[in-house]
Protein backbone atom coordinates (compact mmCIF):
# COMPACT_ATOMS: atom_id res chain seq x y z
CA UNK A 1 0.00 0.00 0.00
CA UNK A 2 2.99 2.80 0.93
CA UNK A 3 4.57 1.50 -2.30
CA UNK A 4 1.09 2.41 -4.56
CA UNK A 5 1.13 6.20 -2.21
CA UNK A 6 4.93 6.84 -2.98
CA UNK A 7 3.86 6.15 -6.93
CA UNK A 8 1.41 9.00 -6.26
CA UNK A 9 3.69 11.33 -4.03
CA UNK A 10 6.73 11.19 -6.41
CA UNK A 11 4.77 11.17 -9.53
CA UNK A 12 3.09 14.63 -8.38
CA UNK A 13 5.71 16.05 -6.66
CA UNK A 14 9.18 14.46 -6.28
CA UNK A 15 9.16 14.42 -9.87
CA UNK A 16 6.89 16.79 -10.67
CA UNK A 17 6.17 16.75 -15.05
CA UNK A 18 7.00 20.00 -15.70
CA UNK A 19 9.21 21.35 -13.13
CA UNK A 20 11.53 18.45 -13.06
CA UNK A 21 10.66 15.70 -16.44
CA UNK A 22 10.35 19.39 -18.45
CA UNK A 23 6.87 17.53 -20.38
CA UNK A 24 4.04 19.68 -21.37
CA UNK A 25 6.23 22.84 -21.17
CA UNK A 26 4.35 24.59 -23.97
CA UNK A 27 0.82 24.31 -22.88
CA UNK A 28 2.17 24.94 -19.20
CA UNK A 29 3.39 28.55 -20.59
CA UNK A 30 1.12 28.96 -22.84
CA UNK A 31 -2.24 28.80 -21.12
CA UNK A 32 -1.05 29.70 -17.21
CA UNK A 33 -2.03 33.41 -17.79
CA UNK A 34 -5.27 32.77 -16.74
CA UNK A 35 -6.77 31.16 -13.80
CA UNK A 36 -9.31 29.79 -14.61
CA UNK A 37 -8.23 28.50 -17.73
CA UNK A 38 -5.35 26.51 -15.69
CA UNK A 39 -7.48 24.89 -13.66
CA UNK A 40 -9.98 23.55 -16.53
CA UNK A 41 -7.10 22.73 -18.39
CA UNK A 42 -5.30 21.06 -15.52
CA UNK A 43 -8.79 18.90 -14.58
CA UNK A 44 -9.03 18.08 -18.72
CA UNK A 45 -5.07 16.73 -18.29
CA UNK A 46 -5.99 14.59 -15.45
CA UNK A 47 -8.88 13.01 -16.91
CA UNK A 48 -6.59 12.22 -20.17
CA UNK A 49 -3.64 11.23 -18.54
CA UNK A 50 -5.55 8.84 -16.48
CA UNK A 51 -7.50 7.11 -18.81
CA UNK A 52 -4.38 6.79 -21.39
CA UNK A 53 -1.94 5.62 -18.80
CA UNK A 54 -4.95 2.60 -18.05
CA UNK A 55 -5.40 2.08 -22.03
CA UNK A 56 -1.55 2.45 -22.84
CA UNK A 57 -0.78 -0.21 -19.66
CA UNK A 58 -3.44 -2.22 -21.15
CA UNK A 59 -1.99 -2.35 -24.48
CA UNK A 60 1.22 -3.14 -23.97
CA UNK A 61 0.72 -6.15 -21.85
CA UNK A 62 -2.27 -8.15 -23.35
CA UNK A 63 -1.02 -7.04 -27.25
CA UNK A 64 2.60 -5.88 -28.13
CA UNK A 65 4.42 -7.78 -25.14
CA UNK A 66 2.93 -10.85 -26.22
CA UNK A 67 3.25 -10.48 -30.02
CA UNK A 68 6.86 -9.55 -29.50
CA UNK A 69 5.80 -5.93 -30.92
CA UNK A 70 6.76 -3.91 -27.78
CA UNK A 71 9.36 -1.59 -30.21
CA UNK A 72 6.21 -0.33 -31.60
CA UNK A 73 4.89 1.17 -28.12
CA UNK A 74 5.94 4.63 -29.99
CA UNK A 75 3.86 4.82 -32.90
CA UNK A 76 0.79 3.07 -31.31
CA UNK A 77 0.56 4.69 -27.66
CA UNK A 78 0.68 7.99 -30.08
CA UNK A 79 -1.99 7.03 -31.90
CA UNK A 80 -4.28 5.22 -29.32
CA UNK A 81 -3.66 8.73 -27.44
CA UNK A 82 -4.83 10.55 -29.98
CA UNK A 83 -8.25 8.03 -30.76
CA UNK A 84 -9.08 7.93 -27.02
CA UNK A 85 -9.21 11.33 -26.35
CA UNK A 86 -11.68 12.05 -29.71
CA UNK A 87 -13.45 8.87 -28.05
CA UNK A 88 -13.69 10.51 -24.52
CA UNK A 89 -14.55 13.72 -26.25
CA UNK A 90 -17.90 12.35 -27.70
CA UNK A 91 -18.48 10.27 -25.03
CA UNK A 92 -18.57 13.29 -22.76
CA UNK A 93 -20.74 15.40 -25.48
CA UNK A 94 -23.22 12.64 -25.00
CA UNK A 95 -23.45 11.74 -21.55
CA UNK A 96 -22.58 14.78 -19.80
CA UNK A 97 -22.87 18.14 -21.40
CA UNK A 98 -21.86 20.09 -17.87
CA UNK A 99 -18.46 18.22 -17.88
CA UNK A 100 -18.04 18.53 -21.64
CA UNK A 101 -19.01 22.35 -21.50
CA UNK A 102 -15.83 22.87 -18.93
CA UNK A 103 -13.33 20.53 -20.52
CA UNK A 104 -14.37 20.42 -23.74
CA UNK A 105 -12.09 22.50 -25.59
CA UNK A 106 -9.16 21.80 -23.74
CA UNK A 107 -9.65 18.14 -24.64
CA UNK A 108 -8.15 18.19 -28.18
CA UNK A 109 -5.44 20.03 -27.36
CA UNK A 110 -4.11 17.23 -25.00
CA UNK A 111 -3.63 14.83 -27.70
CA UNK A 112 -0.33 16.55 -28.54
CA UNK A 113 0.41 17.64 -24.93
CA UNK A 114 3.87 15.76 -24.85
CA UNK A 115 3.61 14.86 -20.77
CA UNK A 116 0.71 12.22 -21.95
CA UNK A 117 2.86 9.96 -24.38
CA UNK A 118 5.62 10.67 -21.97
CA UNK A 119 3.53 9.38 -18.77
CA UNK A 120 3.12 6.28 -21.25
CA UNK A 121 6.65 5.33 -22.45
CA UNK A 122 7.58 5.93 -18.20
CA UNK A 123 5.36 3.49 -16.83
CA UNK A 124 6.28 1.15 -19.49
CA UNK A 125 10.27 1.84 -18.94
CA UNK A 126 9.49 1.63 -15.60
CA UNK A 127 7.99 -2.13 -16.06
CA UNK A 128 4.74 -0.57 -14.02
CA UNK A 129 1.88 -3.14 -13.75
CA UNK A 130 -1.87 -1.68 -14.95
CA UNK A 131 -2.75 -0.37 -10.83
CA UNK A 132 1.02 0.80 -11.09
CA UNK A 133 0.86 2.50 -14.11
CA UNK A 134 -3.01 4.40 -13.49
CA UNK A 135 -1.46 5.77 -10.20
CA UNK A 136 1.66 7.20 -11.54
CA UNK A 137 -0.53 8.65 -14.57
CA UNK A 138 -2.88 9.83 -12.31
CA UNK A 139 -0.13 11.49 -9.96
CA UNK A 140 1.54 13.06 -12.79
CA UNK A 141 -1.42 14.50 -14.16
CA UNK A 142 -1.92 16.27 -10.44
CA UNK A 143 1.66 17.34 -10.27
CA UNK A 144 0.98 18.95 -14.18
CA UNK A 145 -2.30 20.34 -12.42
CA UNK A 146 -0.87 22.00 -8.89
CA UNK A 147 2.27 23.33 -11.35
CA UNK A 148 0.11 25.34 -13.95
CA UNK A 149 -2.46 26.51 -11.24
CA UNK A 150 0.61 28.06 -9.20
CA UNK A 151 2.13 29.62 -12.42
CA UNK A 152 -1.01 30.83 -13.11
CA UNK A 153 -1.45 32.65 -9.74
CA UNK A 154 1.99 33.85 -10.14
CA UNK A 155 1.56 35.21 -13.14
CA UNK A 156 -1.51 37.14 -12.14
CA UNK A 157 0.41 39.06 -9.42
CA UNK A 158 3.45 39.51 -11.67
CA UNK A 159 1.21 41.06 -14.54
CA UNK A 160 1.20 44.55 -12.67
CA UNK A 161 4.75 44.57 -11.44
CA UNK A 162 7.30 47.20 -13.01
CA UNK A 163 9.69 44.24 -14.69
CA UNK A 164 12.95 45.50 -16.46
CA UNK A 165 12.28 45.54 -20.50
CA UNK A 166 14.57 42.84 -21.03
CA UNK A 167 13.18 40.35 -19.11
CA UNK A 168 9.38 41.27 -19.96
CA UNK A 169 7.52 38.71 -21.60
CA UNK A 170 8.55 34.80 -21.97
CA UNK A 171 11.69 35.55 -19.03
CA UNK A 172 9.92 36.65 -16.47
CA UNK A 173 7.65 33.72 -16.55
CA UNK A 174 10.67 31.42 -17.08
CA UNK A 175 12.32 32.70 -14.01
CA UNK A 176 9.15 32.13 -12.23
CA UNK A 177 8.93 28.40 -13.06
CA UNK A 178 12.37 28.42 -12.17
CA UNK A 179 12.29 29.51 -8.48
CA UNK A 180 8.76 27.19 -8.54
CA UNK A 181 11.13 24.46 -9.54
CA UNK A 182 14.47 25.24 -7.04
CA UNK A 183 10.76 24.95 -4.12
CA UNK A 184 10.00 21.79 -5.92
CA UNK A 185 13.22 20.39 -5.47
CA UNK A 186 12.44 20.30 -1.41
CA UNK A 187 10.28 17.93 -1.82
CA UNK A 188 12.72 15.36 -3.18
CA UNK A 189 13.80 15.15 0.71
CA UNK A 190 10.43 13.40 0.98
CA UNK A 191 10.66 9.38 1.70
CA UNK A 192 8.52 6.62 3.59
CA UNK B 1 22.01 26.54 -55.48
CA UNK B 2 21.03 29.76 -53.75
CA UNK B 3 17.87 29.18 -52.58
CA UNK B 4 18.91 25.67 -51.02
CA UNK B 5 21.75 28.15 -49.01
CA UNK B 6 18.76 30.06 -48.09
CA UNK B 7 17.09 27.66 -46.46
CA UNK B 8 20.55 26.55 -44.42
CA UNK B 9 20.84 30.35 -43.37
CA UNK B 10 16.69 31.02 -42.67
CA UNK B 11 16.97 27.45 -40.63
CA UNK B 12 19.89 28.28 -38.62
CA UNK B 13 19.43 32.11 -37.90
CA UNK B 14 16.82 34.21 -39.66
CA UNK B 15 13.82 31.45 -38.31
CA UNK B 16 16.14 29.44 -35.83
CA UNK B 17 13.62 27.17 -34.53
CA UNK B 18 14.61 27.51 -30.97
CA UNK B 19 15.80 30.89 -30.44
CA UNK B 20 14.04 32.98 -32.77
CA UNK B 21 10.47 30.33 -33.13
CA UNK B 22 10.49 29.20 -29.69
CA UNK B 23 9.50 25.52 -30.53
CA UNK B 24 10.65 22.61 -28.79
CA UNK B 25 10.93 23.76 -25.34
CA UNK B 26 10.68 20.01 -24.12
CA UNK B 27 13.73 19.08 -25.12
CA UNK B 28 15.71 21.95 -24.99
CA UNK B 29 14.74 22.14 -21.86
CA UNK B 30 15.38 18.58 -20.49
CA UNK B 31 18.40 17.63 -22.22
CA UNK B 32 20.33 20.74 -21.58
CA UNK B 33 22.37 19.57 -19.03
CA UNK B 34 25.54 18.89 -21.26
CA UNK B 35 26.63 20.41 -24.62
CA UNK B 36 27.63 16.72 -25.69
CA UNK B 37 23.88 15.52 -24.88
CA UNK B 38 22.57 18.85 -26.72
CA UNK B 39 24.68 17.62 -29.66
CA UNK B 40 23.48 14.49 -29.49
CA UNK B 41 20.08 15.23 -28.97
CA UNK B 42 19.90 18.22 -32.03
CA UNK B 43 21.34 15.89 -34.44
CA UNK B 44 18.86 12.96 -33.55
CA UNK B 45 16.03 15.70 -34.51
CA UNK B 46 17.76 16.50 -37.32
CA UNK B 47 17.73 12.82 -38.55
CA UNK B 48 14.35 12.88 -38.63
CA UNK B 49 13.47 15.72 -39.21
CA UNK B 50 14.93 15.47 -42.65
CA UNK B 51 13.63 12.19 -43.48
CA UNK B 52 10.36 13.39 -42.58
CA UNK B 53 10.40 16.36 -44.38
CA UNK B 54 11.79 14.30 -47.49
CA UNK B 55 9.46 11.78 -47.38
CA UNK B 56 6.42 13.81 -46.39
CA UNK B 57 7.24 16.46 -49.74
CA UNK B 58 7.01 12.91 -51.70
CA UNK B 59 3.54 11.91 -50.53
CA UNK B 60 2.23 15.64 -50.90
CA UNK B 61 0.21 15.01 -53.87
CA UNK B 62 -0.74 10.93 -52.46
CA UNK B 63 -1.93 12.30 -48.40
CA UNK B 64 -5.69 13.23 -48.77
CA UNK B 65 -5.70 16.59 -47.25
CA UNK B 66 -8.20 15.79 -44.33
CA UNK B 67 -5.93 12.61 -42.77
CA UNK B 68 -3.01 14.56 -43.43
CA UNK B 69 -2.18 15.21 -39.92
CA UNK B 70 -2.47 11.37 -38.66
CA UNK B 71 -0.42 10.90 -41.71
CA UNK B 72 2.35 12.72 -40.36
CA UNK B 73 2.12 11.51 -37.25
CA UNK B 74 2.09 7.97 -38.25
CA UNK B 75 5.58 9.11 -40.27
CA UNK B 76 7.50 10.71 -37.75
CA UNK B 77 6.85 8.40 -35.53
CA UNK B 78 8.02 5.31 -37.36
CA UNK B 79 11.01 7.14 -38.24
CA UNK B 80 11.74 8.15 -34.73
CA UNK B 81 11.41 4.11 -33.92
CA UNK B 82 13.99 3.21 -36.51
CA UNK B 83 16.09 6.49 -34.85
CA UNK B 84 15.34 5.30 -31.50
CA UNK B 85 16.94 1.57 -32.70
CA UNK B 86 19.47 2.66 -34.09
CA UNK B 87 20.79 5.14 -31.62
CA UNK B 88 20.50 2.00 -28.73
CA UNK B 89 22.30 -0.11 -31.25
CA UNK B 90 25.52 1.86 -31.67
CA UNK B 91 25.39 4.67 -29.46
CA UNK B 92 24.12 3.42 -25.87
CA UNK B 93 25.97 6.40 -23.63
CA UNK B 94 23.73 8.71 -25.66
CA UNK B 95 20.66 6.45 -25.69
CA UNK B 96 20.76 6.01 -21.88
CA UNK B 97 21.08 10.09 -21.34
CA UNK B 98 18.55 11.07 -23.14
CA UNK B 99 16.23 7.92 -22.36
CA UNK B 100 12.69 8.69 -22.71
CA UNK B 101 13.35 11.82 -25.05
CA UNK B 102 14.31 9.90 -28.08
CA UNK B 103 10.47 8.49 -28.32
CA UNK B 104 8.94 12.36 -27.31
CA UNK B 105 10.76 13.67 -30.78
CA UNK B 106 7.64 12.29 -31.97
CA UNK B 107 5.56 15.19 -30.67
CA UNK B 108 8.02 18.03 -31.10
CA UNK B 109 6.21 20.88 -32.32
CA UNK B 110 9.12 21.69 -34.83
CA UNK B 111 8.86 18.34 -37.17
CA UNK B 112 5.38 18.19 -37.45
CA UNK B 113 5.50 21.96 -37.39
CA UNK B 114 8.01 22.05 -40.75
CA UNK B 115 5.65 19.24 -42.32
CA UNK B 116 2.87 21.41 -42.22
CA UNK B 117 4.10 24.72 -42.89
CA UNK B 118 6.95 23.70 -45.21
CA UNK B 119 7.23 19.97 -46.62
CA UNK B 120 3.86 19.60 -48.06
CA UNK B 121 4.20 22.33 -50.48
CA UNK B 122 7.69 22.47 -51.60
CA UNK B 123 9.70 19.84 -53.84
CA UNK B 124 12.22 16.91 -51.87
CA UNK B 125 15.37 18.79 -52.37
CA UNK B 126 14.10 22.31 -51.02
CA UNK B 127 12.08 20.26 -48.00
CA UNK B 128 15.30 17.88 -47.47
CA UNK B 129 17.66 21.54 -46.98
CA UNK B 130 14.89 23.12 -44.84
CA UNK B 131 15.31 20.02 -42.32
CA UNK B 132 18.52 20.19 -42.46
CA UNK B 133 18.25 23.95 -41.88
CA UNK B 134 15.91 23.60 -39.05
CA UNK B 135 17.75 20.48 -37.75
CA UNK B 136 20.90 22.33 -37.21
CA UNK B 137 19.39 25.86 -35.88
CA UNK B 138 17.93 23.52 -32.88
CA UNK B 139 21.11 21.63 -32.54
CA UNK B 140 23.27 24.98 -32.39
CA UNK B 141 20.63 26.32 -29.86
CA UNK B 142 20.97 22.68 -27.79
CA UNK B 143 24.70 23.34 -27.87
CA UNK B 144 24.66 26.57 -26.65
CA UNK B 145 22.21 26.09 -23.95
CA UNK B 146 24.48 23.10 -23.02
CA UNK B 147 27.20 25.14 -23.10
CA UNK B 148 26.06 27.43 -20.81
CA UNK B 149 24.38 25.15 -18.39
CA UNK B 150 27.75 22.42 -18.24
CA UNK B 151 30.00 25.64 -17.99
CA UNK B 152 28.60 27.09 -15.11
CA UNK B 153 26.94 23.83 -13.17
CA UNK B 154 29.53 21.29 -13.78
CA UNK B 155 32.55 23.87 -14.56
CA UNK B 156 33.53 21.68 -17.79
CA UNK B 157 33.68 22.74 -21.52
CA UNK B 158 32.86 19.06 -23.63
CA UNK B 159 33.15 17.22 -20.67
CA UNK B 160 37.16 18.49 -20.11
CA UNK B 161 37.86 21.15 -16.87
CA UNK B 162 37.32 24.08 -17.66
CA UNK B 163 37.10 26.19 -14.07
CA UNK B 164 40.51 26.05 -12.32
CA UNK B 165 40.29 24.12 -8.82
CA UNK B 166 39.47 25.81 -6.22
CA UNK B 167 36.17 27.39 -8.09
CA UNK B 168 33.19 25.76 -6.99
CA UNK B 169 30.64 25.56 -9.97
CA UNK B 170 26.94 26.52 -9.33
CA UNK B 171 25.80 23.43 -9.36
CA UNK B 172 21.94 24.30 -9.65
CA UNK B 173 22.77 25.23 -13.23
CA UNK B 174 22.87 21.35 -14.17
CA UNK B 175 19.60 20.65 -11.86
CA UNK B 176 15.93 21.43 -13.45
CA UNK B 177 15.74 25.21 -12.01
CA UNK B 178 19.20 25.94 -14.31
CA UNK B 179 16.99 24.66 -17.37
CA UNK B 180 14.53 27.56 -16.68
CA UNK B 181 17.34 29.93 -15.63
CA UNK B 182 18.94 29.78 -18.58
CA UNK B 183 16.51 29.85 -21.23
CA UNK B 184 15.00 33.10 -19.40
CA UNK B 185 18.60 34.48 -19.99
CA UNK B 186 19.24 33.67 -23.01
CA UNK B 187 15.45 35.24 -24.45
CA UNK B 188 16.63 38.05 -21.95
CA UNK B 189 19.94 38.60 -23.71
CA UNK B 190 17.66 38.31 -27.57
CA UNK B 191 15.47 41.14 -25.67
CA UNK B 192 18.39 43.42 -24.53
CA UNK B 193 20.50 43.81 -27.65
CA UNK B 194 16.80 43.80 -30.12
CA UNK B 195 16.94 40.72 -31.76
CA UNK B 196 12.94 40.04 -32.18
CA UNK B 197 12.04 36.87 -31.29
CA UNK B 198 8.57 35.33 -30.96
CA UNK B 199 9.10 35.33 -27.20
CA UNK B 200 6.03 36.60 -26.32
CA UNK B 201 3.74 33.87 -28.37
CA UNK B 202 5.67 31.08 -25.87
CA UNK B 203 4.08 32.53 -22.68
CA UNK B 204 0.54 34.22 -24.56
CA UNK B 205 -0.29 31.42 -26.77
CA UNK B 206 2.41 28.77 -26.03
CA UNK B 207 3.33 28.52 -30.03
CA UNK B 208 4.28 30.11 -32.57
CA UNK B 209 0.45 29.27 -34.83
CA UNK B 210 2.66 27.17 -37.47
CA UNK B 211 2.35 23.87 -36.19
CA UNK B 212 -1.03 22.63 -36.64
CA UNK B 213 -1.48 21.49 -33.33
CA UNK B 214 -0.02 24.12 -31.70
CA UNK B 215 -1.98 26.18 -33.87
CA UNK B 216 -5.01 24.05 -32.22
CA UNK B 217 -3.85 25.02 -28.78
CA UNK B 218 -3.38 28.49 -29.78
CA UNK B 219 -7.06 28.73 -31.05
CA UNK B 220 -8.33 27.28 -27.66
CA UNK B 221 -6.13 29.53 -25.97
CA UNK B 222 -7.52 32.77 -27.32
CA UNK B 223 -10.85 31.44 -27.07
CA UNK B 224 -10.67 31.07 -23.16
CA UNK B 225 -8.97 34.61 -22.86
CA UNK B 226 -11.64 35.81 -25.04
CA UNK B 227 -14.56 34.90 -22.82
Amino acid sequence: MSNLILIIVTAALINNVVLSQFLGICSFLGVSKQMKASASLGLAVIFVITIASAVASLLYDFVLKPLGLDFMKTIVFILVIAALVQIVEMFLKKTSPAIYKALGIYLPLITTNCAVLGVALTNVQDGYNFIESVLSGFGTAVGYTVAIVLLASIRTRIREEDIPAPLRGAPIVLISAALMSIAFMGFSGLSF
Amino acid sequence: MKKYLERLYNGLVKENPTLILMLGMCPTLAVSTRAMNGIGMGLSTTAVLILSNVVISLLRKVIPDEVRLPAYIVIVASLVTVTELLIEAYLPSLYSALGIYIPLIVVNCIILGRAEAYANKHDPVLSLFDGLGMGLGFTVALTLAGMIREFLGNGTFFGMQALPAGIEPIGIFVQPPGAFLVIALIIAIQNAIGIRTRQRDLVEKGCDGVCANCAARCAAAEEVSGK
